[in-house]
């Protein structure tokens, strides 16, 4: 990683759902930050930026991660994916789709962070269990909901990327 | 017209059509919204202390910083408004940032207009306030007494009003009663903590001397008045708009309003559009929080169960300053006090204080959580007072079906109800003798389980007169009659005959355009996605009221309501438009399918837009009692809703539904951690409008009451200072630890609302926590008197009620140790190293600033400012929070060279700190022992976010200047450490240390 000043603007580059990105930013901001007010990637949001809520999880190469706790440089040649490159414009995906029905969200503000974790989980494990479910969930804030529905959505939308019925 | 349609999509649980744009990150909330160009950040200089005067504010550092346009005080902010209107007869000013006095951690001080938010923040640590820390007072009983520091010296006391209140005849039915029983609650403060955070951008036009502020503020609108007579101009100078989208307010979201008058000054002085975006820290120590309470409850009692009598006296803190629309909290539910009973007789005495607290505001449950703990606590001990059974106490008491419409005793109409059959059917399809039988299969095993009740009113569309309660009837009469709750929509159609619906109802995430939708739709026989709906505002377009907004559960049973008379009175117009282009009598016209047609013909139709669209296309063709049919507005008020009566009647809000609730918990054997083992909760909402969304509100309703159980509390220590700043130290519930609660309903339509709809959003906040409560009761006592339970429940709570004392330690532990109970956040410890040099040579080191400066830890330079006084500059880091502070130390008791007091206070951007320590010396064989015993207390910021880092960090600083102090001394023999110390001064000095 190249040796950085304080109070000049470095570029960084990364791939952002799947396109090369490239923002000059300072060293210390935050990748939050840098998506939402640099890149104009507003669906990541932000919730308490001190890594307890869950709402700013993002997927760096594939793995969910906390973006109110990396600096913008450190996504410097990642693979970063958000919310927005979930679905098409379109159409939705089974996860969102199952949400959709599960009435899984109110407010919709801590959906994002919830929907790249679980996002993240099926794809390493396809037939994650409701406790695996629940231990992702467990590092999310959502005060709307009460869990259950979102619960219920993630069993749904895992037994339909499985090929199943969608009902649990 | 045939009103012969099925109305077939309102009562689906159709699909919300918000969610694809809040699935896809395309909602469109405060931070994400466009902001003009060369719009600029704002950031706040916030008081670290509980209670001090402010001596000066110097912001000549700050104001020369990069990027930095502005820096603002609270006399500059002054200078430009008024006061806030303040809802009780006081003389107290109440000023959105402080001017002379703090009286809150976190409270506003100063704040920096600057080009983007880190340099905002940078510069915001640059302003040097000076602070005289005064005596604070937390506790509301504490803030009553004659000695009690008092917050607004204008007021001479604490007590910032006082009513009593009197209904039916409570003295003589104390006196015939077999039994007056009564208890003590205390309720904790908590608050539902959206996840997304305060937001405002504001600019000002000079030229018209008007502000233009986007807030993600929630209503009542009546604050829209507040803020424009704060800011000094007409409303129709301040054009008050919110996003599309907000993420969560649970009522949280209209403490957002002095920050649009900050705001708004902070965009004038700067000459600029500003944005501000709250962060964790602020939100939890400085937005708002529900009020705590200390209240003591009677019941006179006959001796059979029957309660013929209540006698509340209630002490409410509402913190810091009494912000509009407070002290709403404590009137909210002035004519429900009786909750579910038929009680005639009541005496109500009502106390509203100030602490250095956060000040309140409104909070999901609003007023429910803090009354119902005291009633069904006192239910839950009136039986076993009597021996009783529990069910059969709350059975014997209930408002008997019939009595609908009921008038309480201190005057609300009860809409509708029939708790007996509610109570029987929840206890029946919700399994309590399943539960009967799983605690006593849990008892005869051993294990610690019980079963907890309670029944609640949920007052829902709030009386906009009912906190004039809060005046006296003669003043009441001098400020003019306030009532009502103003309801407002819009629907119009556009020249292609599609159809809007306007309400100025700002949702959180309810899905109130759904709802409408369906309303709408059903009405004009349309597909759900025919009809678009917007429910933001914009106050100078849209139609509005003071009771507009998203609160007091009003959206089903009053937005919804004037929706439905809107669309009925324009689908009435569009009849007799229809009638005459299809040649029929209007009462012949059918709205079905995207068509308007003849009941009696179906093949005479024209499609729905033709028809809706005529008025833009050819007005001259409108039949002649028809006027338009392209927009129409109603204003929808309830008559019910009248002013308070001259002996203080209140029909506080419109609707009342009908909770009961029961629970099972189990307490750990070995870890007195408390787990819900079964809940069921039966609503009486009304009609239901929507199914998956009335449980979607239950459930999260329920969540956080399950949070304000047994995690939340906002934690103050007795100096004032805020120890719950983080998500880490505020915790709110989990996935883990929510269960999913069995929700039964039974519906007894509303007959004061046009749709038959109650509120439900708020009633688990206020039945959960007393039932987990009575339930824990249950299980630490089955029978006779259970001890007192102060949410949240905790283990530690617990345990020892459960196991005794934890026995005291058997040897004294000499390590660094925090008290979170009486004196702020106190760390204690003590310990001793040896060193190699005379106790002399010791103790003309410790008062050497020389010495000093090289042996503490972090230390930019000591000064001596008098014989025994020293003045210091430090860096000290606790965990993340790393900050300079300036210490003031004091040298007392001085026994030379056996033994020292240190006191000293310490002074930050990130905090504050104080303490004292005693230091012995005493010779060893080669050198001295030095003995320290410290006690310290910490505060402001690294209170808040570093509570649970400080007993390392404490130990590791002292440890750190005995080290020092050792390695200064050390290496050879005492006689010669003068001199190599002195050297080593030296070197230091012309070293030149930072």
């Amino acid at each position: 990683m190249p040796r950085l000043t304080k109070d000049d603007t470095h570029p960084v580059r990364f791939t952002l759902n799947g396109r090369p990105v490239s923002v000059r930013v300072s060293p210390r901001t935050l990748l939050t930050d840098a998506l939402r007010h640099e890149i104009g990637a507003t669906g990541t949001h932000v919730g308490c930026e001190h890594g307890v809520c869950g709402a700013c999880t993002v997927q760096v190469d594939g793995e969910p991660a906390r973006a109110c706790l990396m600096l913008a440089q450190q996504a410097e040649g990642c693979a970063i994916r958000t919310v927005e490159g979930l679905g098409k414009s379109d159409a939705l995906t089974p996860l969102q789709e199952a949400f959709r029905e599960h009435f899984a969200l109110q407010c919709g503000f801590c959906t994002a962070g919830i929907l790249m974790t679980l996002d993240a989980l099926f794809s390493r494990q396809p037939d994650a269990e409701e406790d695996a479910i629940r231990e992702a969930l467990s590092g999310h804030l959502c005060r709307c909901t009460g869990y259950a529905p979102i619960v219920q959505a993630a069993l749904a939308a895992r037994n339909r990327i499985k090929g199943g019925p969608i009902d649990a | 017209m045939k009103d012969t349609v099925t109305e077939k999509l309102l009562g689906q649980s159709a699909l919300r059509v918000e969610d694809p744009a809040l699935l896809s990150g395309r909602g469109r909330y405060i931070d994400d919204l466009p902001v003009a160009a060369g719009t600029l950040a704002l950031a706040f200089v916030r008081s670290p202390h509980g209670h001090a005067a402010i001596r000066s504010v110097d912001t000549a550092e700050a104001t020369q910083a990069a990027g930095v346009v502005a820096v603002i005080t609270g006399d500059d902010v002054a200078a430009r408004t008024r006061s806030m209107t303040v809802g009780v007869k006081a003389d107290v000013e109440c000023w959105p940032m402080a001017v002379d006095r703090v009286r809150y951690v976190g409270e506003p001080v100063a704040m920096i207009v600057a080009t983007d938010r880190y340099l905002a923040e940078d510069a915001a640590d640059l302003v040097v306030v000076d602070y005289a820390v005064l005596e604070a007072v937390v506790e509301p009983v504490a803030a009553l007494a004659e000695d009690a520091p008092v917050l607004h010296p204008s007021l001479g006391s604490n007590l910032i009003n006082e009513r009593s209140f009197r209904y039916g005849e409570p003295e003589a039915a104390f006196d015939a009663a077999a039994h007056r029983i009564g208890i003590d609650v205390t309720y904790p403060r908590s608050a539902c903590t959206p996840i997304e955070t305060y937001g405002v951008v504001a600019s000002y036009e000079p030229g018209e001397d008007a502000y233009d502020v986007t807030a993600n503020f929630q209503g009542p609108f009546s604050i829209h008045a507040v803020v424009a007579r704060s800011l000094n101009v007409p409303g129709n100078r301040l054009r008050l708009r919110t996003p599309p989208e907000s993420g969560g307010s649970f009522g949280i979201k209209q403490g957002v309003f002095p920050y649009m008058i900050l705001a708004g000054i902070a965009a004038r002085i700067a000459g600029a559009p500003v944005k501000w975006i709250e962060d964790r820290l602020e939100h939890l120590s400085a937005s708002v929080s529900a009020t705590n309470r200390q209240t003591r409850i009677e019941a006179a009692v006959t001796a059979d169960g029957r309660i013929t009598a209540l006698d509340w006296d209630q002490i409410e803190d509402c913190g810091a300053h009494l912000r509009a629309p407070e002290p709403a909290t404590l009137y909210r539910m002035h004519g429900n006090m009786t909750g579910a009973y038929d009680i005639p007789n009541m005496a109500i005495r009502n106390r509203v204080v100030l602490t250095n607290k956060t000040p309140t505001g409104l909070n999901r449950g609003f007023g429910g959580p803090q009354i119902y703990f005291a009633l069904e606590r006192l239910m839950d001990t009136i039986a076993r007072h009597l021996g009783l059974d529990r069910l059969e106490v709350i059975r014997r008491n209930l408002i008997p079906a019939k009595a609908f419409p009921y008038r309480t005793a201190s005057g609300a109409l009860y809409d509708s109800g029939d708790y007996a059959t509610a109570l029987d059917r929840a206890v029946a399809e919700g399994g309590l003798a399943e539960l009967y039988a799983r605690r006593d299969k849990a008892r005869a095993e051993g294990r610690r389980y019980g079963i907890g009740f309670a029944c609640v009113v949920e007052p829902s569309v709030s009386n906009m007169g009912y906190i004039t309660t809060v005046l006296t009837p003669e003043e009441r009469a001098k400020a003019g009659p306030k009532n009502g709750a103003q309801a407002t929509a819009t629907i119009s159609i556009d020249p292609l005959g599609s159809v809007t619906v306007k309400v100025a109802s700002v949702p959180q995430g309810q899905g109130h355009r759904t709802v409408l939708a369906q309303v709408v739709a059903d009405k004009f026989g349309l597909p759900l996605e025919a009809v678009r709906v917007l429910a933001d505002v914009d106050t100078m377009r849209d139609a509005w009221s003071i009771a507009s907004g998203n609160y007091a559960s009003r959206f089903a049973p009053a937005v919804a309501g004037a929706t439905e008379i809107a669309a009925a009175r324009l689908r009435d117009k569009l009849a007799k438009v229809a009638a005459t282009q299809l040649n029929i009598s209007a009462s012949d016209v059918l709205f079905e399918a995207g068509r308007i047609r003849s009941a009696g013909n179906p093949d005479n139709s024209l499609s729905f837009a033709r028809v809706a669209a005529t008025a833009h296309w050819s007005p001259g063709t409108l039949p002649d009692d028809v006027d338009q049919t392209m927009r129409e507005t109603v204003y929808w008020t309830p008559p019910e809703l009248e002013a308070p009566t001259a002996e203080d009647g209140v029909n506080s809000s419109l609707c009342h539904g009908f909770i009961f609730d029961f629970c099972g918990i189990e307490i750990d054997p070995e870890t007195a951690e408390p787990r819900i083992d079964r809940y069921v909760t039966m609503h009486d909402c009304g009609r239901i409008l929507h199914p998956a969304m009335v449980d979607g509100q239950v459930r999260g309703g329920f969540a956080q009451a399950v949070g304000a159980a047994f995690l939340e509390e906002y934690s103050y220590g007795a100096d004032g200072s805020f120890q719950s700043g983080t998500l880490a130290d505020y915790l709110l519930p989990t996935v883990m630890e929510v269960p999913e609660p069995v929700i039964l309903h039974h519906e007894t339509p509303s007959p004061f609302t046009p749709l038959g709809a109650k509120g439900v959003g708020e009633g688990n906040c206020m039945s959960t926590p007393v039932c987990i409560a009575n339930a824990v009761a249950d299980a630490l006592a089955p029978e006779g008197d259970a001890p007192e339970i102060v949410l949240p429940v905790t283990a530690a709570k617990l345990a020892p009620l459960i196991f005794g004392d934890e026995p005291a330690p058997k040897e004294p532990v000499s390590e660094t140790k925090t008290e979170d109970t009486a004196g702020g956040r106190k760390l204690t410890g003590e310990g001793r190293a040896v060193v190699q040099a005379s106790r002399e040579d010791v103790w003309r080191m410790l008062l050497d600033p020389a010495t000093l400066d090289a042996i503490i830890p972090g230390s930019h330079g000591v000064r001596k400012v008098g014989e025994t006084r020293f003045e210091a500059d430090v860096t000290l880091g606790v965990g993340p929070v790393r900050g300079r502070y300036k210490a003031d130390i004091d040298l007392s008791d001085l026994d030379p060279p056996n033994a020292v007091t240190l006191s000293g206070q310490a002074v930050g951007a990130l905090g504050t700190g104080g303490g004292e320590g005693r230091i012995t010396l005493t010779d060893t064989e080669d050198g001295t022992e030095i003995a320290y015993r410290y006690e310290a207390r910490i505060g402001g910021k690294v209170a808040s976010v570093g509570g649970r880092l400080l007993d390392g960090a404490a130990k590791v600083v002292i440890g750190e200047f005995f080290r020092a102090l050792a390695r200064h001394c050390g290496g050879g023999a005492s006689s010669g450490a003068v001199a190599r110390l002195r050297g080593l001064v030296d070197r230091i000095i012309k070293g030149g240390r930072s």
